[in-house]
This record gives structure tokens, sequence and C-alpha cells, in this order.
């Protein structure tokens, strides 16, 4: 028995050890792999329900947007307040506080969604923001110092316009202004930098670069920085002026008497004339932004212009066909309430009836949606006849034809209530409309040609047009100034005077301009493709793949939503904690209403 | 005028020009804005297809589509051009307003009560009844081409990619040697005239591309058109499938030699200049 029981023991204990053996064996080969290891960062992190893709875009959108918009208004308030000084008309100088007023709301707005991005960065894209920051870490420092600044700047600009109303104290107030624009135009460069770093880095960056080898400057000034700065900058003012636009709308709408209601109606034009003044020269930075993209890369060139991105730029033909349409309806409607204007009358319908074309051509597609017994009548995948519409040389032809026709309505609009005093009014008159003929006639003739040379040619032909565009824009504003100096009035604008209806052609300036940046947004983003950083670092994510079309307007038309929303309660509010002062303006119907092309045209 | 009148004499009917005839009817802008839409939508199901072969220029119908975006623009710039005037918008809202409310208008109002939800009715049948062709889908211009391809096992980076027979060998040979690959392989779907009318071209849809038409080969350099016959329908990116090409994979047939031939042949054929690589700072 003791015999047996010694026996197992025996075995006991000389299996143990073995045993003990084997366990710490395995225990080490279960923990060698963790111990090698030490801590690795995770790639990417979760969002619930919507996922990580949509939240990040959702809040770099939002952020987006009020950047734009506190970064276009402070570029017209110091424009308002200048005028102001300058003419001593104190209007403009309540104007620009006004605007400043939306700016202050707004700022906290666009800090708080930029916060929200960062962490949104940080917690759901580690991977990504580590590559960046390990780059671009001396300018967020120096980003963080600028926006320092510049919230400083606000606050002393806005809370020391009445403290510092008069004198060389003014003059102060006004470098405040400016100063306030420079820190802005800096904080949005560097940010520029770095997605375009991500959309196009440096030749030399591959994906075997490790990024504390990657040259700081080189990252920093890439191949479509420049462009998106100068496409950005102006997009920023069109974006503000639609904006204000809008809120002046909303308070025409909502306006109680008759000065109010002169006020924001005058408002509301300075906004439209702002947003449409800088939307004429948007399209040319646009072109310039989508041929560097070209240049940069094929594929992505490509990718935007004729593949599936190519969609989008139908989307966006429909919707800035209704910018200006908004845009010249809305002076249309305004010239009603401007004596002298009826002589102008009879032309919009001829202008309205080019923008239709122009509108018409730029939404023709290339490719259009056709089913099978179409594309067999068509006897091809092209139409025989529409198919040379759905080309760069037939859009460039029609968007040159629009902005030359809103020029025409803002030229008139000037000048309906005035009468020239000059002796060469005629002459200059005449001179004007050469002008505009010669312009058309060289967007027209260059546009024609272009199907007729070889693609590298033909994309330099756009220059021109453009040119002559441009310098018939330049030279006839020269010669209207000069021809209306003394200029007789043929009565004052009854300010407040406008049918309802126009306002919300300003309501639709504001959501499509918002829709706008968002849709093209994503295809400026999108041709990355699965790309963090164009060829470079690659997404490994699970939403790696292109959204689609469709999922991609959701998103973004989720959005708009939310920033209007936004905006309309900010307003709202900052209406709740100051009411404008307005004199001057209006002061009912016919009074010292400013007059158009007295300095705010 | 006074001949046309006296045939009307002869005639012994009362002569009135047609201008008097459309004022007295288009004498309301809502009469005006119906006839421009008319007129508007005349010319785009008729007009479009029917006029350009008067001069001697192609046309065929426009697809539902496009007929659809032509009207919207027609219908946005009919209601700006009524309502950009005070007069004009309540002179086109009084008979919209007055058979809505008159008494005297009850008959009126009666029909038209029943004829617009019919025509919506029946739009709505027609357009969900089941058909047998396919839905007609987006399709993207241009597929994206990749930066570099592997053709028959080999790396080539299509960044800058010219054509190597352009600056060896003699052109006339080349040429000749791409019409006979073209002959051999692409006749049946892209035709004789490289019209993309080859004699099986009915059958597909996408239908083969025209050569021939200004917005093909003329927009892309010859490396993207060397990736499209090499990979073909197959090698087409994720991004915009569905393609539904039934292009081929040419680089399991034909040479790389073979391929750069038949694409001098295709653009010396149509007169078309490929599109070549911009150099940074070059002037054009």
């Amino acid at each position: 028995m003791l015999k047996r029981s010694r026996g197992r023991w025996s075995w006991l204990e000389a299996s143990l050890p073995v045993a003990i053996v084997v366990a710490i064996g395995l225990l080490a080969i279960a923990i060698e792999p963790l111990a090698a290891q030490g801590y690795t960062p995770r790639e990417y992190g979760d969002f619930p329900i919507i996922g990580s893709r949509a939240a990040i875009w959702i809040a770099a959108q939002l952020h987006l947007f009020f950047a734009a918009f506190v970064l276009g208004v402070p570029m017209f308030a110091v424009v308002a307040e200048a005028i102001g000084i300058f003419s001593s008309d104190d209007r403009y100088d309540k104007l620009a506080k006004e605007f400043t007023r939306l700016l202050l709301v707004s700022y906290s707005a666009t800090a708080i969604w930029g916060a929200i991005l960062v962490f949104g960065l940080i917690t759901l894209y580690p991977g990504l923001w580590g590559y960046l920051s390990e780059i671009f870490a001396p300018s967020m420092w120096v980003y963080v110092g600028i926006f320092f600044f510049e919230s400083f700047t606000l606050y002393l600009y806005y809370y020391g316009w009445d403290r510092w109303k008069k004198g060389r104290a003014k003059w102060g107030h006004w470098g405040l202004g400016i100063l306030l624009n420079l820190w802005g135009t800096a904080v949005m460069l560097i940010a520029n930098s770095w997605l375009t770093y991500m959309m196009s880095p440096p030749a030399e960056v591959t994906p075997d670069t490790a990024p504390g080898m990657v040259q700081f400057w080189s990252a920093f000034a890439n191949a479509t920085w420049m462009p998106i700065n100068i496409h950005r900058l102006i997009a920023n003012v069109v974006f503000g002026g639609a904006i204000v636009g809008a809120y002046a709308a909303f308070r025409f709408l909502s306006a109680k008497t008759d000065e109010e209601r002169a006020h924001y109606d005058w408002m509301g034009y300075i906004g439209n004339f702002i947003a449409m003044s800088a939307l004429i020269v948007l399209p040319f930075a646009g072109y310039w932004l989508g041929r560097e993209i070209y240049e940069f890369n094929q594929q992505m060139g490509t990718t935007m212009m004729g593949g599936f991105m190519s969609w989008l730029w139908v989307v966006q033909a429909f919707l800035i066909a209704v910018l200006f349409l908004a845009g010249n309806y809305y002076l249309w409607i305004g010239m009603g309430r401007i004596p002298g204007a009826e002589r102008f009358m009879p032309y919009t319908k001829w202008m309205l009836l080019v923008l239709l074309i122009g509108a018409a051509v730029w939404a023709t597609p290339r490719n259009m949606i056709a089913n099978r017994a179409e594309i067999t009548a068509m006897g091809g995948q092209f139409h025989p006849f529409l198919g040379v519409l759905g080309v760069m040389s037939a859009k460039n032809t029609a968007v040159n034809f629009m902005i030359l026709t809103t020029f025409l309505s803002f030229l008139l609009y000037r000048r309906a209530n005035k009468k020239a005093v000059v002796s060469w009014e005629k002459r200059g008159t005449t001179i004007q409309g050469a002008l505009f003929v010669t312009a058309a006639a060289v967007v027209l003739f260059y546009g024609v040609y272009g199907y007729f040379v070889p693609s590298i040619v033909r994309i330099g032909f756009s220059v021109y047009q453009v040119l002559a565009v441009i310098t018939a824009i330049i030279l006839v504003v020269v010669i209207d100034m000069l021809m209306m100096r003394g200029a007789k009035s043929r009565g004052e604008i009854r300010w407040g005077e406008m049918p309802e209806r126009s306002q919300y052609a300003l309501f639709i300036l504001a959501v499509t301009f918002t829709w706008l940046m968002g849709l093209m947004g994503f295809a400026r983003s999108g041709i990355r493709q699965h790309w963090h950083v164009f060829e470079v670092l690659r997404d490994t994510s699970v939403d790696a793949a292109t959204p689609a079309l469709g999922y991609a307007s959701i998103v973004i038309s989720v959005c708009v939503l939310i920033f209007l929303s936004l905006v309309a309660f900010i307003f709202w509010v900052g209406g709740l904690a100051e009411k404008p002062v307005i004199s001057g303006v209006g002061g009912g119907a016919t009074s010292s209403a400013p007059v158009a092309g007295d300095g705010e045209t | 005028m006074g001949a046309l009148k006296s045939v009307f004499r002869l005639l012994g009917a009362p002569f009135r020009p047609i201008s008097s005839v459309m004022g007295r009817f288009l004498n309301t802008p809502f009469r005006q804005a119906t006839a421009v839409l008319l007129f508007s939508y005349v010319l785009i199901e008729v007009g479009i297809p029917f006029i350009p072969p008067v001069f001697g220029m192609p046309s065929a119908p426009i697809p539902n589509t496009v007929v659809l975006e032509y009207l919207i623009i027609a219908i946005v710039g009919i209601l700006l051009w009524v309502s950009d005037n005070e007069q004009r918008w309540s002179e086109f809202k009084q008979p919209i307003h007055d058979i809505l409310v008159q008494p005297d208008r009850r008959v009126a109002r009666g029909a038209l009560f029943v004829i617009v939800p019919a025509l919506v009715a029946a739009q709505t049948y027609f357009s969900a009844q089941p058909d047998i062709s396919a839905p007609p889908s987006f399709r993207a211009i241009h597929p994206a081409p990749p930066s570099s391809i592997t053709f028959q096992g080999e790396q080539m980076v299509l960044d800058g990619l010219e054509n190597p027979l352009r600056s060896a060998g003699s052109l006339e040979e080349h040429y000749e040697t791409g019409k006979q690959v073209y002959y051999q392989n692409c006749l049946a779907c892209h035709g004789d005239g490289l019209q993309g009318r080859g004699h099986y071209a009915p059958a597909f849809n996408p239908a083969p591309l025209s050569f021939q038409d200004a917005g093909t080969i003329a927009m892309l350099t010859e490396s993207f058109v060397f990736w499209r016959i090499a990979k073909g329908g197959p090698g087409l990116p994720n991004e915009g499938a569905p393609w539904n090409s039934a292009m081929p994979a040419w680089e399991n047939f034909l040479t790389a030699d073979e391929i750069w031939s038949v694409i001098i042949f295709l653009y010396e054929q149509t007169g078309h200049d490929p599109r070549t690589w911009e150099v940074e700072g070059e002037e054009h």
C-alpha cells in the first residue's frame, strides 16, 4: 500500500516539475509577444452608430463652415469701416460693427468645432494624427499662438469700437481690424498646409519615409497649398457675404418698423454685392486649383474631372446656376425700388436668357444618363450634337458669359438712379458696350477654337478668356466711375420697399453656397481615395473605400442643416444680447438712404 | 405682307397678321409663360434632334434625363421672369387666383382638379411600369488611371510616360503595324471608321467608344490609352463601378509594341493629337 502510495507520489513528484516547466513554458509563449511588443498605440478608434469617418467628416465640415465665415466677415468689416472713415458716413461704421457682432458670436462656435475635430482625430485616427503632428508640430504651436492673438484682437476690435471712435484712436481701431485679418489669414494658411499635404505630398516622400525625415517647408508649401489658399480666401468672402445677406433677410422679414426694414434691406444688398463680386473671380481660382491638381497627379485630376467625381460637377453646375440666377434676380427685383431703373427693365429678360443658356450648357453632361434604347438612338455613348457641350471649352465659355451678364446687372443697378453730367457720356457708354462685346467675342472665339487644338493648348485658352473678362470688367468700372462723377440723382432709392420674395433669394444664396462648399470639398478630399496621405500613408480602416455620391450627399446635407440651424440660433442669441443702433439708413420709405454707387458699389 | 393681304381678300377671309393673333392670345404673363414653356419643350424634344441635320450637323433625340434637366432650367427661368417685376407677378398670379376662387370658374376648377391628378397618376403609372430595358445608370467619363501598372509581369510607371515608338524607328511602319493590329482585333467593336460602330457594337451597353469624338482619345495621354488597351474592362478601378465594359485585357494577346503601334494608328487616323504632359514652367 505504502509502496503503492510512494509510487503514486513519486510519479506526482516526478511529473510536477515537468508540469510546472511546461506551464511556465506555455505561459512564456503566451506572454512573450506581449512582452516583446510593449505598448503599441492603436491606429483607429471607433465612433458609435455613424462610424469614425462620418464623425470626423461632420466635425471637419462644420469647423470649416464656421471658420470660413469668421475669416470672410472681417475682410469686408474692415473695408466697410474704412469707407465709413474716408467718407465720414456713420452708416458704414455701424454696418461694420454689426458685421463684427455676428463675428463675435460665431467665433466660439468655430473654436468648439475645431476642438471637436482635434479630439476626434486624436481618438479616432491616432495613427494619422501622430504622423501629421510629427511633421507639422512646429506649425501647430505657431497656429495656437496666432489663434490666441487673433481672439484677443477680435475682443479689442469689437469692444473697443465705441471707445476708439474719433480721431487718431479710430485709425488705431481700424489697424486692429487689419491685424485681425492678418492673424485670420495666417491661421488659414497654416491649416491649409496640413490638409494639402494629405493631397499632394512632396515627390520625395514615399511610404517608407519616416515622418521625422520629411522636410518641413517642402511639406508645408506643397503643390496645392497656394491654389487652395487663394481659392479659400476668395470663397470665404463669398460665403461671409452670403451668410450676412441671409442674416439681413431674416431681420428684414421679422422687422417691425420701416426703419428696420430699410436698414436690413440695405445690409442685404451689401451682403449680396460682396458675395456676388467675389463669386465672379472664384471660378478662375477654382480652375487654377483644378489645373494644379491635374498637374500634380494625373490619376487625381482624372478622378475629379472625368472619373466618378465628375457627377458632382453636374450637381455643381446646377448650384452655380442657382447662385447666378438668385443673385441677378435679387438685383432685378431691387431695381423696382430705384427711380429711373425702368429704362433698364426691358433688358433683364435677355440677360436672363443668357444665364439660362449658360446654365443649360454647364448642366449638359458629357456622358448622359441614358437607357439602352436612348443610347441606340444617339448612335453611341455621346450625343452627336449636344456632346460638344460636355467638355471644358463649352463650360468655360458658358461661365464667362454668365460672369459678364452678372457684371452687366450690377452696372445697370448702379447706374439706375443716376444721370451723368459729363459731356462724353454717350461716347463712354459706347466704349463700355464695345468692351463688353470684345470680351464676349474673345470668350466665344477661344471657346470654339478650343475644339480644334490639342488639349494642352486648349487648357491655356481659358487664361485668355479670363483675362478678356477681367480686363473688360476693370476698364468698364473705371470708365463708369469717371463718367458718374457728380452725376445727378434721378431719385433716392426707396430702401425697405422690397417684396418679401426677394429676401428668399438671399436665403437661397446662403444655403446654396453652404451646400456647394460641402459638396466640392468632398470632391477635393475624396480624390485621395483610399489614402490618408496620397500614395504615402494608406487608409487601412474599415472606411477606406471612397463613399458613394449618394451617401456623401446625405452627410453633407446633414452638415449644412446643422450649420444653418446653429447659425440661426447664434444670430438669434446675438440679437437678444444687443440690438443694432439703426439711424440714418432708410428712416422711412424715401429718406436719406445710401445711393447705389456712392461708395458701396 | 401686301401680297398676303390680297390672297386673303381673294379667298374672302379676314386678314389678321400672325403677330396680332399672337398678341391677342398672348396678352397676359400667364399665357406668355405657358407659351414659352411649350415652345421650350418642343425645341428640346423636336428642335434639337431635327434642326441641326437641316444645316448638315448630326443630331439625335435627347435622353429623358437631359430633357428633364433642360425643362427644369426653363421652368425656373420662366418663374424668375414673371416674378422679377411686381406688376407682372400680380398679373401672372391673377388667372391662377381666379380659377381657384371665382364662383363663375367652377366648371374649369372642377375640370382642373380632375385633369391634374389624372396626369400625375398617368405619369406615375407609366414611369413605374416594368420595362425590359436595363435602367439608365450614372457613368463616369474617364476612369482614373493608376500611377503605375504591371504589364506582362513588369512594372510600368504611367505618370509622364511617352509612347516609346514615337522616338524609335519609322512612324509610317508603326502606323502600318497599328493598322494591322486594329483591323485584326478592334474592328469588330470600334468599326471601320473608328466611330464605335463595328458590327458587334449594337449588342453592347455601354457602346464601344468613338475615337473620332473630340472627347475621347483627344483628351487623353497615350499612356492612359495604353493602360485602357492593356487592362481592358477587367482592369478598371473599383471607384465608379459597375463599368460593364466588354473590352478585353489586350495584354494577354498583344505585345507592348503592338499596343503602342495601334495607339499611333488611332491618333493618326482620327487626326487627333494625344494630350501631352505638362512640364512645370512650360509656356503654351
